[in-house]
């Protein structure tokens, strides 16, 4: 690392990590609810352990991106990070909100949208708090002696997600408005304005891993971030099907939405593309498998495992059933997931100054965590076309069909345990770093001719 | 071949035509679409009492409300024409876990007032032009 202040990062990653491991064990109490045992239902109902599991996502991966900017816009800029002790004091009150919110959730302190679960008081805390990590970033940014086009694009994603989450905090007596501006959020920020951090996270690690020029790489940013707001902006429309919206949104968002791929294909492609031409190789080497992983199952999960239920005419039938899941696991997992932990793989070495790149520990951490995601995603779409097939075409009752998904919910567990393991492991190789520390300063990551 | 500037260009202008019209679209749809398909006009005092306890227990955390929601539990976007009102105010004012199947709903116990109100919105909802969701299963009368 070049400045001090950078190693706020890590403290910003130590939070997902601890986080991602709480939302992780809420998902098991799910998978068990499912199959009944659901001896905890007293104390954590099954719409906490929903909460509990949306959100903690949220958090960890906002609180991966908030480390990411700490670490990367001093680093763009040339400058060292401005009010470094308020960047401390807003990492520990994102957490405090989190926790605070999770432990509400358990006393229905909380309200009953999905994703947007975190009650009004506490939603103003939020904005205070991104308001404060906004001010360091973009203050950095303006003091800093240069303005790069990867800066740019991370804080221009970093203002809008702020400014997006603001719709979602009207309150509306009509239902169906409400569920209109919750997509504003949910819609705009990951199918839009998060693509913006992902690509601008994706760009400083493929500049810094393939040594392919960044004016390059920067112009194939502006494409990629072009076709997701050419595609994901309208594509909004996918979720006002069947919400009580006017029937044009089938067609706009239907074609639209069909678009969206193009942008996570794109994205594959620059990054197996980048990653090719350069013509130098890091020697860290797990940042490098995290980046390309990122790249390649965003494009799976996001772009084609979206296209799989997007249209109208399919998603009819599937609207509201487990096929959602499967989309949804891939898509958080390739797309945000795997592009916080790409970057913290890069960071860690640079902020502790122990130079672990490719150790067993890591890869094993890597392809358990994928190959138990992707078996996690075949037993939810086995279980959403089952549930599709049953319940949707042939009119079977709801609980009928639950009964039926059984073995599949113990494929979904035994699968999910392996990635839990990967998660773990990586989690465990983290801690092996240590602190950072300030001997890391200037120790510049060398590149290995090929 | 594209140079960074026409890269910006793609960038900047597509984002700008694309969220006037989705902006546009959406005027339309709050100002117009979504009233005229709601039918807002029967949005009643107790439809609204009914909307705010469903926020307020988070209902969508477990069922799906015009497909909406959590998948643990039956979609209740059509459950007015389902249940009746009587079976679904006793289950929303049972003091034990209604479970059907064994899997549980959570007990709430509301008071007469509240569940009239619940179901109140529930028939609302049920009433709302949703496109044609949910759509009738296409192979229930190929089934002997």
């Amino acid at each position: 690392m070049k400045y001090k202040s950078q190693k706020v990062a890590y403290w910003a990653f130590a939070l997902s990590m601890l986080l991602i491991i709480l939302q992780i064990t809420y998902g098991f109490i799910q998978a068990f609810a499912h199959l009944g045992y659901d001896g905890l239902h007293e104390w954590i109902p099954f719409n906490t352990s929903m909460a509990v599991h949306k959100n903690l996502l949220v958090v960890w991966i906002l609180s991966g991106f908030m480390g990411a900017a700490y670490y990367i816009i001093p680093d763009e800029a040339d400058h060292e990070l401005v009010g470094v002790k308020w960047a401390y004091i807003q990492l520990a009150a994102l957490a405090a909100v989190g926790v605070t919110a999770v432990i509400g959730f358990h006393f229905g302190w909380w309200e009953g949208r999905k994703f947007l679960e975190i009650p009004r008081e506490l939603d103003f805390l939020v904005v205070i708090d991104v308001l404060l990590f906004l001010f360091l970033i973009l203050a950095t940014l303006w003091k800093g002696k240069q303005r790069t086009t990867t800066a740019m694009i991370l804080s221009v994603g970093l203002l809008a997600a702020a400014l997006l989450y603001l719709p979602g905090m009207i309150w509306f007596d009509n239902h169906a408005l409400d569920s209109f501006f919750r997509w504003w959020v949910v819609h705009l920020w990951v199918e839009g304005v998060w693509e913006l951090i992902m690509g601008g996270i994706l760009a400083y690690l493929l500049i810094k891993l393939t040594g392919v020029d960044r004016e390059v790489i920067e112009k194939w940013l502006y494409v990629i971030v072009g076709l997701t707001f050419l595609s994901g902006i309208l594509g909004t429309g996918h979720h006002y099907y069947y919400t009580g919206a006017p029937s044009y949104w089938l067609i706009v968002g239907g074609i639209f939405s069909a678009l969206e791929p193009l942008a996570f294909m794109a994205m594959a492609l620059f990054a197996l593309n980048m990653y090719n031409k350069g013509e130098k190789r890091h020697p860290n080497k797990m940042a490098v498998k995290w980046t390309l992983g990122t790249a390649i199952v965003s494009f799976a999960g996001a772009g084609l495992l979206g296209l799989a239920h997007t249209l109208p005419q399919v998603n009819l039938y599937t609207h509201g059933t487990l096929v959602t899941a499967m989309h949804g696991h891939l898509a958080f997992w390739g797309a945000y997931g795997m592009i916080v932990f790409a970057i913290i793989t890069y960071i860690m070495p640079n902020v502790t100054g122990r130079k672990i790149y490719d150790s067993a520990l890591g890869n094993y951490a890597f392809w358990l965590s994928l190959v138990g995601m992707l078996g996690m995603v075949a037993s939810f779409g086995a279980m959403g076309v089952a549930q599709v097939t049953l319940e949707r075409r042939l009119g079977l009752d709801f609980m009928t069909v639950q009964g039926e998904l059984h073995s599949h919910f113990w494929v979904l567990i035994i699968t999910a345990s392996i990635f839990t393991i990967g998660i773990l492991l990586y989690v465990w190789n983290f801690i092996k770093y240590g602190l950072p520390n300030d001997e890391a300063i200037g120790m510049e990551d060398k590149f290995e001719k090929i | 071949m594209l140079s960074k500037k026409q890269a910006l260009l793609f960038f900047l202008g597509g984002t700008l035509l694309f969220s006037i019209i989705f902006i546009v679209m959406s005027i339309d749809t709050v100002t117009k679409g979504i009233p005229a398909h709601t039918h807002e006009e029967n949005m009643t005092a107790e439809v609204i009492h009914g909307r705010v306890l469903w926020d307020e227990n988070n209902c969508m955390g477990c069922h799906t409300l015009m497909g909406e929601g959590a998948y643990y539990a039956p979609e209740l976007t059509k459950v007015y024409d389902r249940l009746g009102p009587d079976a679904m105010k006793a289950i929303l004012m049972s003091k034990v876990p209604w479970a059907p199947h064994g899997r549980k709903m959570v007990a709430y116990g509301f008071s007469e007032n509240d569940a009239k109100g619940i179901v109140a919105f529930l028939k609302w909802i049920g009433e709302i032009d949703l496109n044609g969701y949910p759509a009738d299963p296409p192979l229930k009368n190929r089934l002997k």
